[in-house]
């Protein structure tokens, strides 16, 4: 094959251009992500806030109850999961953009992935306890 | 390796605030903030899991007016947060780049959220009997 000037400037391979994965090798999936998590989060947020509305000044046998439901619980842990990692996604674009040493960068970018991941599962854990000790 | 001490992107500073500008960058300030909101319902949760107690320190924690006015704002950053990512999801699909249409779901991003922030607080205030 012959090397033609353009050929030569391009520094992508052929593959590489046909994935379309980009220089990040993810493509669009990061922005598939946070627009699908997007999308579910705006019932379940509603949702929450209306519950939050309805249980304003209840005691804990109350909240336990409405934790208690099976279609709050449900609708809890998907809220949770969601949430967070709606969240993850969004704070790694603000670390990515505002962070400029790479240390800061990956030692950021660490803690809010993995704190994302431990804070649903103790809030996922939280619910199940609530609506299954009892 | 970049040189350092070239100015790097995103350069806000040099730039005249505008309402596009002035909306974007509180979409990711309330965004940023919402994620302690999550953290905040995190130990709520786990609180409530650990038994009337705990449950009852937490409950205090948020009653006090501190807590009170955290979560005011938590809540008028989630409306703004979620209608202004409406917005963006009309970007999406290419609805709403004119700079007139821009400005209209703007300010209405914001007067809505605000009144839907005051209208969940009288709501919450009524539910008890409080208002």
């Amino acid at each position: 094959m012959v090397n033609t000037p353009q050929q030569q400037r391009e520094l992508r391979s052929k593959l590489g251009r046909v994935r379309g994965l980009g220089s990040t090798r993810e493509g669009v999936h990061h922005w598939w992500a946070q627009r699908m998590s997007t999308v579910a989060l705006i019932p379940l947020s509603l949702w929450f806030v209306y519950s939050l509305i309805t249980l304003t000044g209840s005691d804990y046998e109350h909240v336990r109850a409405w934790a208690e439901h099976f279609g709050n619980a449900v609708l809890l842990v998907l809220l949770i999961v969601t949430m967070f990692h709606h969240a993850q996604l969004g704070l790694q674009v603000v670390i990515e953009d505002y962070a400029h040493s790479e240390v800061w960068k990956m030692g950021l970018l660490l803690f809010v992935k993995y704190g994302a991941v431990l804070f649903a599962a103790s809030a996922i854990f939280a619910v199940l306890k609530l609506s299954l000790a009892g | 390796m970049a040189d350092p001490t070239r100015p790097l992107s995103p350069h806000l500073t040099v730039y005249r605030p505008q309402v596009t500008s002035v909306l974007s960058i509180t979409h990711r300030a309330t965004g940023v903030f919402l994620a302690f909101a999550a953290v905040l319902f995190t130990y709520w949760l786990v609180s409530a899991a650990y038994g009337p107690e705990a449950f009852g320190r937490a409950q205090a924690l948020l009653e006090s007016w501190f807590g009170r006015l955290v979560l005011f704002g938590f809540t008028f950053s989630l409306f703004y947060h979620l209608l202004n990512g409406i917005r963006h999801l009309g970007w999406d699909v290419l609805w709403g780049f004119e700079m007139p249409t821009l400005r209209a779901t703007g300010v209405l991003v914001v007067i809505a959220s605000l009144a839907m922030t005051v209208t969940s607080w009288l709501m919450a205030y009524g539910h008890v009997g409080k208002l």
